[in-house]
C-alpha cells in the first residue's frame, strides 16, 4: 500500500493517529483472539462430535450458570475498556487547541477551496509541519466530508452552518485528502491533496499568496480564474455573460468604453480593469465587478494575465 | 408418538400406488388460485419467487459495481451510470430484498406451521401485504424508467432533495412497501400471541419464532417512521416544505436522524430472524438442546429494544453534538453483548452433540463464521474515534456485507436448503449444495475482506473512480465477486433442477424434532394439521421426541426411510379434544 | 415438538356448528376476537408513531424558533379548532355509542349513531376547507410557494421560519384530515353492514375496531389541537 503504511493502516501524519491505530489494533487483535476462539471451538465439536450413525441420541447437555454469566460479564468489561478509550481520544479530535492556526475550507460540487487567514486561496490543502491547525468548514451545496487518511481526521461539511476539524501535522509530504459524503457525479474527483511543509516553507508560500512556486504563470493563472470565481462571470470561450470574455481580450485594440474611448487591452489595460474596475467601464457592461481584487498579489495578478494572453491569438500590442 | 408416520399413513396409503396425494400446491391449481390465495404457505413461495427475482436483479447490479471497480477510471460505465447502480443495488437489496426476506419467505411458510397453527391470524391481510410489496416493486421500476435515483440508499439531504429523476416515485416506493412490512409484523405478533397449539407454552416456542417475534416488534415499530420520513422527503421534494432542505431553512441532520432512526433498527430486522434460523440449524444438525433456550430467545428481544436507542451511530462524524455521539456509541456496545450471547450459546449448543455436516449446517457454520466478523468489526466501527477514520470508507462496506450478506443472507441459504424438502416434497443435490457452500464461503471473504483492508487504508465508499494505490485489493475483490456469484448461480441452477427432478422427500429428512416436520405429511396439507397437536415438550428434546427415530432407535435422518414407509407409530396416549389454544 | 396428536378430531372447518362468521383458521369466536383486537391495537401503535414523527419535527423547530411558532400560530382561526375539537369528541361519544347498542342488539340505534357519526365527520371536513381556503387566500401555502399576504399576514413575511410552522401545520392537519375521510369510508361501510344485520350481540367484531380507529383519530387531534392553535 505505498508510503510507509502497514498491512491494514496508511502512514501515521499527525499527532492523532498514533492513538487511533492503537485503539484500531487494540479491537483488532481482542477480536481476533475472540473470533479464533469461537470458530476452533466450533471446528473442533464439529469434529470431535461428528454424527457416525444415524441413530445416535446424545444426551442432553446441562446448562451451566457460571459459563453463561462469564460470558456476559467478559465481553460487558472488554467493551467498556474500549469505550472508555474511545471517548478519551474522540473528546480529544473535537477539542481544538486555542493556539491552533484557522484556515476556512469551503466546498461545492466538486472541488475544495482553502482560504489562508491573510486572503491566499488555493485547491490543495498547504498546512505547516508541527502545528496545531483547525479547518473551520462550510459547503456551498450539498454535504461534502473532509477526510485525510494520513491524519485519521474526518468531518463532514454541511450547507447551512461551520463544522470543524482540527489536526497537527507530524511530517512533511503529500497526502490525500478525500470527499467522503456522497455529493453526485463527481464525488470520486473530489479529490486533493494536503501539502504538508516546514512551517518556515509554509509561511513562504502564504505570504507570496499561494505561492505556488514551481506552477507555470499561465496554469497559475487558470487556477485563479476558478478559484477567484472569475468563471462566474466570464468566459473563455467568447461567450458574453455578467462581464465581457477574455477569449481574445488580450491584444485587442479599439476596444470600446462606456464613456466612447477606445483602449487597447495591453498589460497595463487589464490590470488596471482588474484593480480598479470602476476606472473604465466596458461598453455594454455594468459597474458590478468587485473591487475586492485590488488585494490580488502582484504574482497572481501577472498569473492572470498570462493566462489571458494563452487565450487569445492577438499579436502583442506593439510597443510592449 | 410418530406423527410423521401418522400424516403420512392417512394420507399415502401405498407410496406410488395412485400418483400425488392431495397437498397445499395440488389441491388447487392455476394462476387464479395462486393469486388469490390466503395459504400462509402460498403466500410464502410466492414471496419467495418474487424476492428471488429481486435478489437476481441486485446480485446483478453488485457484479456490475465490481467490474466497475476492478481497475481504476472508467472500465465499463460512467460516473452517473455507477451511482445509480450502487444506489439501486443499496436499495433493492435493504428494502426490497432483505427487510422481507426472511419473515416474508420462511416466516411465512414456517411460522404457523411451528406453532400448530393453520394460518396466520390474517390470512387475507397476508395476501395483502404480497400484493402491497409488489406495488412497491412496481413503482422502483416507474422510478427506474422515470430517469434514475442517485443518492445512494440512505437518501441524505439536501442532495436527495434537489437532485431529480425518479426520486419521487423510488420514496413513495419505500413509503408502500413498508406497508407490507408493517402487515407481516402484525399478523405474525397476532399469531404468536394467540394461535398457538395446546401446549405450546412460551418456553416451547422454538426459536425460530422468538426470532420472528423479535422482528415483527421492530417492524411495527420502526416502519411507520421510515413511512413518515419518506413522506416528508417526497413533500420536501414536490412542495419544498423546508423541514430538511438547508436552502429552504431546513436542517439536513434532522433528516439523518429520521432516516436512521427506522434504518438502524431495521438491520435488526435482517438479523433477527436469521438468528432464529440459526438456532433451528445448529440444534437440529447437533440433534442437542439448545444451549441458554432462555438467553438466546430473551436476547433477541433484547436486541430489537436496544437496536432503538443506537441509530446515532452513524453520525458521529455528522455534526451532532459529541455528547449524543457518546450516548450512542455506548449503548451500540451494549448489543455486542446479547449478540454474543447467541454466538456462544449456538457454539456451546455443538459441544457433546452428533454433528451432521449437510448443507444447511454447513451454511451455519459460514454464518458463524462470517457473522463474528461482521460483529466485532461493527463494534470496530462503533468506537469513536475508530469510527472518524473508518467512517464511509470500505470498512463500512465490508461490515456491513459481512452482517448482511455472510449473516442475514447466509441464513436464509441455510434456512432455504433447511426447509426446502418441506416447501417443494423434493431433495436438492447435497452434493452440490456442498460445493456451492464452498464457493459462495470462499467467493464472498476474497470480496469483501479485501475490503475491510481497502477501508482501514483510507478508500471512501461511493467512489466510481480510486487513486493508483488502491487498485490491487479492488482487483481481488473483484474476482473474489466472480466465486461468489458463481455458487449462487449453482444454487439456483439445482434448485431448478431439484423442482423436477430431485428425490422426494420424505416428511422428515433431518430428524428434527419441531412440529413441521414431526406433525405434517412431506408435502404439507392445504389446512397444515389433520389434528391439532398438543404439544408435550420442549423443541429441541431430541431425547424425548421417539417419533423422530421411528420409535426408539434405528432410522433417523430420514435416509433409509421416507415418508410412508416407517412402521405404523404405536397409538399415542389420547389428549382431550383442544378447543383454546391457550 | 409437539409429540402428541389428539387423536379425537380436533377442529377443523368442515366441522360442527361453527357460526357463520367464524374463520376457518381460528378455533372459537373468543380466539377470533381476541385477535382481531390485538392486531387493530398494534395498527393504532404504528399510526401512533407514524404522528410521532411529525410531533418530533414539531418539537425541533418549535425549540429552535419559539417566536416564529407563537407569531404564525396567533394566525390560525382559534374559533374554528375549538368547533373542531367538540365536534371531534361528539362524534367520539356517537360512535361509542354504536358499540353500545350493537352490544345490546339494538342495530338500528346503532346505526343512526354510526350515520352521526359520519355527519360530524362530515362537518369537521368542511370546516377544515374553510381554514385552508382562508389561509390560501392569503398566499399561506405549505413551503415554497409560501407569501403571505393581507393585513393579519403581512408581518409574517418577515419573520424567519414562520413558514416552516404552516409547512408542519398543513402535513399534519392534512394527514390528519386523510384519516378522518378514510375513516368516513370505514363508518359507512360499516353503518351499512349493521343496517343489513350482519352484526349483533354475538358478533360486533367490525363495530369495535372502527371504533378504536375513530378514537385514534380523535386523540390525535386532541394534541394537533393546542399545539397548532394554543402554542
Ligand atoms: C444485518 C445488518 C447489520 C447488523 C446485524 C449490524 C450489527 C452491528 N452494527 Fe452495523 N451496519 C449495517 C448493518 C448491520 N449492522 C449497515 C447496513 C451499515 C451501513 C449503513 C450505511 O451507511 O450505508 C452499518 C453501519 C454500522 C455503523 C456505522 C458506521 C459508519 O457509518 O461509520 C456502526 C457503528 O457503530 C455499526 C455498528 C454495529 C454493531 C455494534 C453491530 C452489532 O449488532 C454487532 C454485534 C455482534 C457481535 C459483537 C459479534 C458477536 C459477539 C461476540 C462473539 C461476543 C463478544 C463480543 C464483544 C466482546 C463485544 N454498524
Ligand atoms: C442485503 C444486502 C446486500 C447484499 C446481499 C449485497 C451483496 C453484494 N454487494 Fe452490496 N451493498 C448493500 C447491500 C447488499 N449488498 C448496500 C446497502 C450498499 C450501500 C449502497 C449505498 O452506498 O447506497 C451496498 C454497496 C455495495 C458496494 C459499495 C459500492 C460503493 O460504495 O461504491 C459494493 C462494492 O463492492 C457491493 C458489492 C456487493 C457484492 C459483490 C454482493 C454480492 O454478495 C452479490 C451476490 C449476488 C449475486 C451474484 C446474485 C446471484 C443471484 C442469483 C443467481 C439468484 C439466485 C437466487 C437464489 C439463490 C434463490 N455492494
Ligand atoms: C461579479 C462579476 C465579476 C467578477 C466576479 C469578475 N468580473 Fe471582471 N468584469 C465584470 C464586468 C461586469 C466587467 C465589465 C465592466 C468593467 O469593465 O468594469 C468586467 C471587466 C473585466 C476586465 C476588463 C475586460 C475588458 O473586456 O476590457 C478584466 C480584465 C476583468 N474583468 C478581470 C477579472 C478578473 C481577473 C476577475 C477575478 C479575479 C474578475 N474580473 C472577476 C464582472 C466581474
Ligand atoms: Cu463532495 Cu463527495
Ligand atoms: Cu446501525
Amino acid at each position: 500500500m505505498g508510503d510507509s503504511g502497514t498491512f491494514w493502516l496508511p502512514e501515521q501524519a499527525s499527532t492523532i493517529a498514533s492513538q487511533v491505530d492503537g485503539l484500531f489494533y487494540f479491537v483488532t487483535w481482542v477480536s481476533a483472539i475472540l473470533f479464533v476462539g469461537v470458530v476452533a471451538a466450533m471446528l473442533y465439536f464439529a469434529y470431535r462430535y461428528r454424527r457416525t450413525h444415524p441413530s445416535e441420541r446424545p444426551t442432553p447437555v446441562k446448562e451451566s450458570k457460571l459459563l453463561e454469566i462469564s460470558w456476559i460479564v467478559v465481553p460487558t468489561i472488554l467493551v467498556l475498556l474500549v469505550f472508555n478509550w474511545g471517548f478519551k481520544t474522540f473528546i480529544e479530535m473535537n477539542v481544538a487547541p486555542p493556539d491552533a492556526y484557522e484556515i476556512r475550507a469551503e466546498a461545492k460540487k466538486w472541488s475544495w477551496l482553502f482560504t489562508y487567514p491573510n486572503g491566499t486561496q488555493s485547491d490543495t490543502l498547504y498546512v505547516p509541519e508541527g502545528q496545531p491547525v483547525k479547518m473551520t468548514m462550510s459547503s456551498q451545496d450539498v454535504i461534502h466530508s473532509f477526510f485525510i487518511p494520513a491524519f485519521r481526521v474526518k468531518h463532514d461539511v454541511l450547507p447551512n452552518r461551520y463544522s470543524s476539524v482540527w489536526f497537527e501535522a507530524t511530517k512533511t509530504g503529500t497526502f490525500d485528502l478525500f470527499c467522503t459524503e456522497y455529493c453526485g457525479t463527481g464525488h470520486s474527483d473530489m479529490i486533493t491533496q494536503t501539502k504538508v511543509v516546514s512551517q518556515s516553507e509554509f509561511d513562504e508560500w502564504v505570504e507570496s499568496g499561494g505561492g505556488a512556486k514551481d506552477l507555470p504563470l499561465p496554469e497559475l493563472g487558470k487556477r485563479l480564474y476558478s478559484q477567484q470565481g472569475c468563471q462566474a462571470c466570464h468566459s473563455i470561450d467568447g461567450s458574453s455573460m455578467v462581464g465581457p470574455t477574455w477569449q481574445n481580450l488580450y491584444g485587442k485594440t479599439g476596444h470600446e468604453m462606456e464613456d466612447g474611448a477606445t483602449v487597447t487591452a495591453d498589460e497595463n489595460y487589464l490590470r488596471e480593469a482588474i484593480l480598479e474596475p470602476g476606472a473604465q467601464i466596458v461598453a455594454g457592461y455594468q459597474n458590478v465587478m468587485p473591487a475586492s481584487y485590488s488585494n490580488l498579489s502582484e504574482r497572481q495578478l501577472t498569473a492572470l494575465i498570462a493566462y489571458m494572453k494563452e487565450l487569445s491569438t492577438n499579436e502583442a500590442p506593439s510597443g510592449d | 408418538m410418530s406423527t410423521d408416520a401418522s400424516a403420512a399413513a392417512v394420507h399415502a396409503p401405498e407410496e406410488g400406488a395412485h400418483g400425488e396425494d392431495e397437498n397445499y400446491l395440488n389441491h388447487e391449481t392455476g394462476l387464479w388460485s395462486w393469486l388469490t390465495t390466503r395459504d400462509h404457505k402460498r403466500i410464502g413461495i410466492m414471496y419467495c419467487l418474487s424476492l428471488a427475482v429481486v435478489f437476481f436483479a441486485a446480485g446483478m447490479l453488485a457484479m456490475a459495481i465490481r467490474a466497475e471497480l476492478i481497475a481504476p477510471g472508467q472500465t465499463v460505465m460512467d460516473a452517473d451510470t455507477y451511482n445509480q447502480v450502487f444506489t439501486m443495488h443499496g436499495i433493492m437489496m435493504v428494502f426490497l430484498f432483505l427487510v422481507p426476506s426472511i419473515p416474508a419467505i420462511l416466516g411465512n411458510f414456517v411460522l404457523p406451521l411451528q406453532i400448530g397453527a393453520k394460518d396466520v391470524a390474517f390470512p387475507r391481510l397476508n395476501l395483502a401485504s404480497w400484493y402491497v410489496y409488489m406495488a412497491g416493486a412496481i413503482m422502483t421500476i416507474v422510478a427506474l424508467v422515470t430517469g434514475g435515483v442517485d443518492t445512494g440508499w440512505t437518501f441524505y439531504t439536501p442532495y436527495s432533495s434537489s437532485t431529480g429523476g425518479g426520486i419521487l416515485w423510488m420514496t413513495a416506493a419505500i413509503f408502500v412497501a413498508g406497508f407490507a412490512s408493517i402487515f407481516t409484523g402484525i399478523n405474525f405478533i397476532v399469531t404468536i400471541h394467540k394461535m398457538r397449539a395446546p401446549g405450546m407454552t412460551w418456553n416451547r416456542l422454538p426459536l425460530f419464532i422468538w426470532g420472528l417475534y423479535a422482528t415483527s416488534i421492530v417492524q411495527v415499530l420502526a416502519t411507520p417512521v421510515i413511512g413518515i420520513t419518506m413522506l416528508l422527503l417526497i413533500l420536501e421534494q414536490s412542495l419544498g416544505i423546508g423541514i430538511f432542505d438547508p436552502a429552504l431553512g431546513g436542517d439536513p441532520i434532522l433528516f439523518q436522524h429520521f432516516f436512521w432512526f427506522y434504518s438502524h433498527p431495521a438491520v435488526y430486522i435482517m438479523i433477527l430472524p436469521a438468528f432464529g434460523i440459526l438456532s433451528e440449524l445448529i440444534a437440529t444438525f447437533s440433534r442437542q438442546r439448545i444451549f441458554g433456550y432462555r438467553a438466546i430467545a430473551l436476547s433477541s428481544v433484547a436486541i430489537s429494544l436496544l437496536g432503538f436507542m443506537v441509530w446515532g451511530h452513524h453520525m458521529f462524524v455528522s455534526g451532532q453534538s459529541a455528547v449524543s455521539s457518546i450516548i450512542f456509541s455506548l449503548i451500540t456496545y451494549l448489543i455486542g453483548i446479547p449478540s454474543g450471547i447467541k454466538v456462544f450459546n449456538w457454539v456451546a449448543t455443538m459441544y457433546k452433540g452428533s454433528i451432521w455436516l449437510q448443507t444447511p449446517m454447513l451454511y451455519a457454520l459460514s454464518f458463524l463464521f462470517l457473522f463474528t466478523i461482521g460483529g466485532f468489526t461493527g463494534i470496530m466501527v462503533g468506537v469513536l474515534a475508530v469510527d472518524v477514520h473508518l467512517h464511509d470508507t470500505y470498512y463500512v462496506v465490508a461490515h456491513f456485507h459481512y452482517v448482511m450478506m455472510g449473516g442475514s443472507v447466509m441464513a436464509l441459504l441455510g434456512g432455504m436448503h433447511y426447509w426446502w424438502p418441506k416447501m417443494t416434497g423434493k431433495m436438492y443435490n447435497e452434493t452440490l449444495g456442498k460445493i456451492a457452500v464452498a464457493l459462495i464461503f470462499i467467493g464472498f471473504n476474497l470480496t469483501f475482506f479485501t475490503q475491510f483492508i481497502l477501508g482501514a487504508q483510507g478508500m471512501p465508499r461511493r467512489y466510481y473512480d480510486y487513486v493508483e494505490k488502491y487498485a490491487p485489493l479492488h482487483e481481488l475483490s473483484t474476482y473474489g465477486s466472480w466465486v461468489l456469484g458463481l455458487g449462487l448461480f449453482l444454487v439456483l441452477g439445482y434448485a431448478i433442477h431439484s423442482l423436477y427432478w430431485g428425490k422426494k422427500a420424505p416428511a422428515n429428512p433431518w430428524a428434527a424434532a419441531t412440529l413441521e416436520w414431526t406433525n405434517v405429511a412431506a408435502l404439507p396439507d392445504p389446512h397444515n394439521f389433520l389434528r391439532t397437536p398438543l404439544v408435550t415438550r420442549g423443541p429441541y428434546d431430541f431425547h424425548l421426541a421417539d417419533e423422530v427415530f421411528g420409535g426408539g432407535d434405528g432410522v433417523g435422518d430420514g435416509r433409509a426411510a421416507t415418508a410412508g414407509t416407517l412402521e405404523a407409530p404405536k397409538p399415542a396416549p389420547s389428549a382431550p379434544e383442544p378447543q383454546e389454544s391457550h | 415438538m409437539a409429540t402428541d396428536t389428539a387423536t379425537a378430531p380436533a377442529t377443523t372447518e368442515t366441522d360442527h356448528d361453527h357460526p357463520a362468521h367464524l374463520e376457518h383458521h381460528f378455533v372459537s369466536t373468543e380466539q377470533q376476537f381476541d385477535s382481531a383486537k390485538l392486531g387493530m391495537w398494534l395498527f393504532l401503535i404504528t399510526e401512533i408513531l407514524l404522528f410521532a414523527g411529525m410531533f418530533v419535527a414539531y418539537a425541533v423547530y418549535r425549540q429552535w424558533h419559539p417566536e416564529a411558532f407563537l407569531e404564525a400560530s396567533v394566525t390560525l382561526d382559534q374559533f374554528l379548532g375549538t368547533v373542531n375539537t367538540i365536534v371531534l369528541l361528539t362524534s367520539s361519544l356517537t360512535v361509542a355509542l354504536s358499540i353500545h347498542y350493537i352490544q345490546k342488539d339494538e342495530q338500528s340505534k346503532s346505526f343512526w349513531s354510526l350515520i352521526a357519526t359520519l355527519a360530524l365527520a362530515g362537518v369537521f371536513l368542511v370546516i377544515k376547507y374553510f381554514e385552508y381556503t382562508a389561509k390560501f387566500e392569503h398566499g399561506i401555502y405549505p413551503g415554497a410557494l409560501f407569501d403571505p399576504h393581507g393585513a393579519k399576514y403581512e408581518p409574517l413575511a418577515n419573520i424567519p421560519y414562520v413558514a416552516q410552522f404552516f409547512s408542519i401545520y398543513f402535513v399534519m392537519t392534512g394527514i390528519h384530515g386523510v384519516h378522518v375521510v378514510v375513516g368516513m369510508g370505514i363508518i359507512a361501510w360499516i353503518a351499512s353492514r349493521v343496517y343489513r344485520g350482519h352484526f349483533g350481540s354475538d358478533y360486533f367484531t367490525h363495530v369495535e375496531l372502527t371504533g378504536l380507529y375513530w378514537h385514534l383519530v380523535d386523540i390525535i387531534w386532541i394534541f394537533l389541537y393546542p399545539m397548532l392553535y394554543l402554542v
